[in-house]
């Protein structure tokens, strides 16, 4: 802790943050039983007494929002009103939580054993948890937890139960309701089930907003949900979606209550627990369907080490402050306030402003572990090898220094990086290492990812060299792009300074104008792949101007920007970090280009795509393995129909892909460096 | 027992009269206090003597004579700390005057953290050479000296003009700092007088300010700083007869500057009255009701101001306007009598007005209804105006309010009393389960056939009781009523104790009610906090009138303002945050306060640019050289 302390002095970059408890050290003293069973008594809001679940069902139904929905769509479907009355009633009887002290009870015991076996420490914030505690006093709470693991919400109640803190109820996808045991468990430790798509269905729509904004009213617990929408495969943060966004504000929004308290909470895995299952769903093995069945085959990841969790409550976000100037909440007087409205433009520019704030919230505080660090050298690394057409790997020695000076880049940055001084630097890389032996090799003294191991190492009882070529390829991508996700954890560290480092590599010239536009390019290309807050170039260019002037690596003057002599070393590794994504892309426009159809739908774009990146692969003229990402596929699509190269066109079965070849191909080139920004269809974005 | 001493000869409508002003005004104003306050006189143009009542009393052209030049009320009245610490109401005007209130030092120094060691006093008398010396337009002057109409540019006289009752008017005045004052009064004695005088100030370009009562809280009284032409102080409150009644269609013609109280004074000696009854009438004038679109408390049974008006007449530079008729309704396109109301003073003054008149009622009854919590409170008054059953009163106080007017109960005089009041107390909080610090009540005040009148309040507590409200008894909501006068004198004790308290009003549609009065009290407090006031303000609301689609709103605030370096502009800024909070939760600028300067800056996003325009093109045709010059309203 002191050294951390003597940096903050060194750097004001650094920004000043709480202090870790470790929550499972007193489970490993007493006992769990009695700690499940000990007196639970948290304080309210307001302090106000819990009210029941079906007190809560009669408030959702008598609400002015729902008899108005509700006699709208008898009118429109000519049916009586009970009839529709009863549907919701049984929508809100699929969808309500029934939290139960008890459950949480079994929930605490249970958790308890297993963390003790999974994770070697879970640390907290408790200057945090204070802050919570006295927001859910004064107004009613929402929590953000960022999204990386199934663990997530457990984890997060079981910490709210540890510190005697209201337990949340958290908005669930419905498809955790097709585990049947499991699923009711979960909705009576405070989980509420909502379908995954209710497009034009007015009543669902009304009964679960109105169910969740009751909720918000009267406090009856802390809401909690994931502004991911669903859990990061990358573990990169994922642009936020707005729709419970939207539904937690509008109580404020229309003066229902003085202020609402969002709650960014950033949960950091060291190793996650669903980390080889992830690869494969970005490779395409589609995610299994939850069961309880399959829940228990899970049990083999009982016998790992899966390091240590962070979980860092951020400074609770006064909506009403965030709104101050912003939003006009008189447009919200002419029409009763419970007549469903579409927000209006203000509005929902405040609202994904707001959402994009509170993801960044999130990354500031999400903890680094070494890990992270080694990761990302490993994968430039590789890289490299490949370039050479080598397999050698890095000497240990080597990557160590690499990754110390890594770590005062970083922290230079203001990454919240775990790194602990006391211990030598070489200890810390080999435990780093063996954490995640399933994805390195350590041979000969030196490092490099476990590639031949899917391979060459095949059964006992199989015949060698049974594998295709192929089949190769996906085996080293499923470590890749594990390997990737660690790195990308670190992403948002050095997103900022490498756009920027990417932008000099690209212009023509050194000037600040050409290298803006060259970065304010980039960047508008990634705002699908990247937290990018919308409407902030300029901050982050000037951010990543300071960061890098900071540390050496570059020279402004008023009109042109230089790169040091000792800054080839961090742009060259900034560049690195950037590069499989500005290949990606590219390759991704060079498919539209060359292999879309003219019906190529939104359905056969990712398994299409997916032939074509494994034939540049295998004929060597890719070397970006994580190309195969679903995601980044995915994020370049939704980049290119954002900018209008491609379009949606609705046919008479299905939706095709039209492509603006011409602008695809200029944006491919672009991206390439081989067009400069100025160009006129550039200038159009 | 006012007038015990003119003998037998009184009516018994005199006499129904006399019981129900001891109720009304909640004081006793006596007859023989000092003879300088009354001075009957009369116009020398109107060779008629006026219809009504017997002897008129007039506020005197010296008002300062009887009334506080820095404070509220009167001058005899105030509270003060006695020497063993208690605080006590002085003179002989109101029920509690006389009177120890022994738990209004504790309730100030839990509520506020004030202390009696801690004193601020104010500047006991004005120092006359702090006043800037009049800007006097001689032209002007001369030609009003010829029509004899009395005039002043005493400093004292002028000072006391040149301000209402807000906050920050009063603190200055406190610390003697006089700003831009009037450089004359005038005293016209009847309309003509009015007329003459309007001509004259257009003819030398005189800048001319109506002064009706002078209990504004707006700001409407201030003159504008930036105003180089000379400032007449027109003083309605010589203009003060009923000049006739009209029994046949029950309407009294009255001289505009006629002060509240004495207007029911004198119709109630006729048998009369018109009811309205705003919480100022002892001091505001017909003439200010008029201009600020005013409201009364017993609305539900005589109506608003705009209810209770048939025909105006108003000076304007343009000439008198007025309607040819005095008919109950009419349909010759927009009423010109809503130009007028509300016009605050920009247009012209109101020198004579017909009022509706009723009869006296029969029977008036007070009542009190304790409710677990504000919720249940505001649920049950929604309940009663829906079935359009509301008394000619009712009035919900919030917790915080209600602990208040428990603080301002008067020293019990005989055990037995207060050996009830435990009982009562027992009752509602032990054995009914009401959260002392939640509970709210409700006051009532019935009028009319006696019959009626019991009927009429079974029903009200009968809807009470579903909302859990409990009968608290008849003392409880008279004791209420009566504070509503003597809660403008604490400010004046509050200020004495570096304590400044306001209250400010708006209107709420019914769904909005409970989210406003949350959003405005925590807003208050949060401000104040975040302004550096180092105990936690009160904030506290009662709902003080309902209508069919919503209900008027009172708030009151106030803290203790020592540490702070500049405590007017932290109370301002917190007023200003108060009224866009209102505004934000759907409430409105103003109920009945108006607008005047102080709510300048909201007015064209409440009635929008164009209304802004329509309003302006009316000043502009009626006063385009703004004689009428107090930068009010637009």
């Amino acid at each position: 802790m002191p050294s951390k302390t003597i940096y903050s002095h060194r750097d004001p970059m650094l920004k000043k943050r709480d202090d870790f408890e470790d929550i499972l050290e007193e489970r490993r003293n007493s006992s769990d039983l009695r700690y499940a069973l000990r007196c639970y008594t948290p304080v309210l809001y307001k302090g106000v007494p819990p009210i029941k679940a079906s007190m809560l069902k009669s408030m959702v139904l008598q609400s002015g929002q729902i008899r108005y929905i509700i006699s709208q769509v008898s009118k429109e479907m000519g049916r009586a009103n009970d009839d529709i009355l009863e549907e919701a009633s049984a929508i809100l009887d699929e969808m309500a939580q029934r939290l139960q002290l008890s459950t949480v009870r079994f929930f605490v015991f249970t958790l308890s054993k297993v963390f003790k076996i999974l994770f070697r420490n879970i640390c907290v914030n408790e200057e945090g948890i204070q802050r919570l505690q006295q927001a859910i006093q004064e107004h009613p709470v929402v929590l953000l937890p960022s999204h990386r693991s199934y663990m997530d919400f457990l984890l997060v109640s079981y910490i709210m139960y540890t510190y005697d803190l209201a337990l949340p109820v958290i908005a669930a996808g419905m498809d955790f309701i097709g585990m049947k045991f499991i699923g009711e468990m979960l909705r009576m430790s405070g989980a509420f089930f909502l379908r995954r798509s209710f497009g034009g269905d007015k009543l669902y729509w009304a009964v679960f907003s109105e169910y969740v904004k009751t909720m918000v009213k009267n406090g009856v617990a802390p809401v909690e949900f994931f502004l991911e929408g669903t859990r990061s495969r990358t573990c990169k943060s994922l642009t936020p979606k707005l729709g419970l966004l939207n539904i937690v504000m509008d109580p404020f929004l229309k003066g229902e209550v003085f202020d609402i308290s969002l709650v960014p909470i950033s949960i950091s895995y060291e190793r996650i627990l669903e980390e080889p299952l992830y690869a494969r769903e970005l490779l395409g093995v589609p995610k299994p369907k939850e069961s309880t069945s399959g829940l228990f085959k899970a049990r083999k990841v009982l016998n790992e080490d899966y390091g240590s969790i962070h979980v860092y409550f951020g400074q609770p976000v006064s909506l009403r402050s965030i709104a101050e100037g912003r939003v006009n909440r008189c447009q919200f007087n002419l029409i009763p306030r419970h007549i469903p409205r579409k927000p209006s433009e203000e509005i929902h520019n405040f609202v994904n402003d707001s959402a994009y704030r509170l993801v960044r919230a999130q990354e500031e505080n999400m903890v680094l572990k070494p890990w992270a660090l080694l990761a990302s050298l490993l994968l430039q690394n590789h890289h490299q090898d490949q370039k050479m057409e080598q397999t050698q790997g890095i000497a240990l020695d080597k990557l160590t220094e690499q990754a110390l000076w890594l770590r005062d880049v970083s922290r230079q940055y203001g990454a919240f990086l775990l790194w602990p001084d006391h211990m030598p630097p070489s200890e810390i890389v080999s435990s780093s290492l063996s954490l995640h032996q399933g994805l390195v090799r350590i041979s000969e003294g030196r490092v490099h990812l476990a590639l031949e191991q899917a391979g060459r190492k095949a059964g006992p009882g199989e015949p060698q060299g049974a594998v295709t070529p192929e089949e190769e390829l996906w085996s080293q991508a499923v470590i890749v792009l594990s390997c990737a996700s660690y790195r990308n954890q670190a992403m948002h560290i050095f997103l900022r300074p490498a756009l920027l480092a990417s932008a000099i590599h690209a212009a023509t010239s050194n000037k600040k104008q050409e290298v803006f536009n060259t970065f304010s390019f980039l960047r508008n290309m990634f705002s699908n792949e990247f937290i990018l807050c919308p409407g902030a170039t300029v901050q982050d260019f000037e951010e990543a101007c300071y960061l890098l002037m900071k540390t050496g690596a570059l020279q402004a003057s008023q009109q042109e920007l230089v790169v040091t002599e000792k800054g080839h070393r961090t742009l060259a590794f900034l560049t690195s970090m950037l590069d499989p994504f500005l290949q990606g892309y590219q390759v991704v426009c060079r498919f539209l280009c060359e292999e879309a159809t003219e019906n190529l739908t939104e359905k056969q774009f990712i398994p299409s795509i997916r032939k074509f990146i494994v034939k540049l692969l295998l004929s060597g003229s890719l070397r970006y393995t994580e190309v195969l990402s679903f995601d980044l596929q995915k994020n370049a699509l939704a980049a290119l129909l954002r900018l209008g190269a491609v379009q949606k066109i609705k046919g008479a079965e299905q939706e095709t892909l039209k492509v603006n070849t011409v602008m695809v191909n200029s944006l491919e080139d672009t991206l390439g460096g081989k067009l400069p920004t100025q160009n006129a269809v550039i200038a159009r974005l | 027992m006012a007038s015990s001493n003119s003998g037998g000869s009184i009516s018994d409508r005199q006499h129904i009269a006399q019981q129900r002003l001891k109720i009304i005004a909640g004081h006793l104003q006596r007859p023989t206090d000092g003879g300088s306050a009354i001075l009957p006189s009369e116009c020398k143009a109107q060779g008629s003597k006026p219809d009504a009542s017997s002897e008129r009393k007039t506020v005197p052209r010296r008002r300062q004579e009887i009334m506080k030049w820095n404070g509220w009320g009167y001058n005899d009245s105030r509270f003060f700390y006695n020497k063993k610490g208690q605080a006590e109401f002085t003179g002989k005007r109101y029920r509690l005057s006389g009177q120890i209130i022994p738990g209004l030092k504790d309730w100030m120094e839990s509520t506020f953290g004030s202390s009696l060691q801690h004193k601020s006093t104010a500047t006991p008398i004005l120092n006359s050479s702090a006043v800037p010396p009049p800007i006097l337009n001689e032209a002007f002057v001369e030609e009003l000296k010829s029509t004899g109409i009395p005039f002043s540019h005493e400093a004292e006289d002028r000072v006391f003009r040149a301000h209402g009752h807000c906050l920050h008017e009063i603190f200055a005045l406190r610390e003697g700092k006089i700003g831009r004052v009037p450089d004359m009064v005038v005293w016209p004695n009847c309309h003509n007088d009015v007329v003459r005088v309007v001509e004259l100030s257009c003819k030398h370009n005189v800048c001319l300010i109506p002064y009706g009562g002078g209990t504004s809280v707006s700001g409407a009284l201030e003159c504008p700083p930036e105003e180089t032409r000379s400032i007449v102080s027109l003083d309605t409150s010589q203009m003060n007869r009923i000049l006739w009644i009209d029994e046949k269609n029950l309407t009294a013609h009255v001289e505009a500057g006629i002060v509240g109280e004495e207007l029911e004074r004198l119709l109630n000696e006729s048998g009369y009255c018109t009811g309205h009854e705003p919480d100022s009438m002892e001091f505001s004038s017909l003439g200010g009701w008029v201009a600020t679109r005013a409201s009364g408390m017993k609305k539900n049974i005589y109506g608003n101001i705009e209810d209770l008006v048939v025909h105006i007449k108003m000076v304007t530079p343009r000439g008198v306007i007025e309607k040819n008729c005095q008919v109950p309704r009419m349909s010759t396109g927009p009423d010109i009598h809503h130009f007028i109301m509300g016009s605050e003073g920009t247009l012209g003054v109101v020198t004579e007005v017909t009022m509706k008149i009723r009869p006296l009622p029969e029977y008036q009854k007070y009542g009190s209804v304790v409710f677990p919590n504000f919720e249940q409170g505001v649920a049950c008054l929604r309940e009663i105006a829906r079935q359009r059953c509301a008394p000619a009163s009712i009035r919900l106080m919030d917790n915080e309010q209600f602990k208040f007017g428990h603080a301002l109960k008067p020293q019990v005089s005989s055990i037995f009393t207060s050996f009830l009041d435990g009982l009562k107390k027992f009752y509602i909080t032990k054995f009914k389960g009401f959260d002392p610090n939640r509970l709210c009540v409700a006051t009532l005040l019935f009028e009319g056939d006696r019959e009626k009148v019991l009927q009429h309040e079974k029903q009200v507590y009968d809807i009470a009781a579903k909302f859990g409200g409990l009968a608290a008894g008849e003392d409880n909501g008279q004791r209420g009523y009566m504070l509503t006068f003597v809660i403008a004198y604490l400010r004046d004790l509050g200020l004495d104790y570096y304590v400044i308290g306001e209250s400010f009003e708006t209107s709420v549609p019914w769904d909005r009610v409970l989210d406003v009065c949350r959003n405005v009290k925590e807003r208050i407090v949060r401000e104040c906090k975040e302004k550096g006031v180092q105990f936690p303000a009160l904030a506290t609301c009662r709902v003080t009138q309902t209508y069919d689609a919503g209900a008027c709103v009172y708030f009151y605030f106030g803290f203790t303002y020592r540490g702070l370096s500049d405590p007017i502009h932290v109370y301002e800024e917190v007023e200003r945050a108060a009224r866009d909070e209102i505004l934000a939760s759907g409430g409105s600028l103003s109920h009945h306060h108006g607008v005047g300067k102080l709510r300048k800056k909201w007015m064209e996003e409440t009635i929008s640019t164009i209304g802004m325009g329509m309003l302006k093109s009316v000043k502009d045709y009626l006063d385009p050289n703004n004689i009428f010059g107090n930068g009010n309203l637009l």
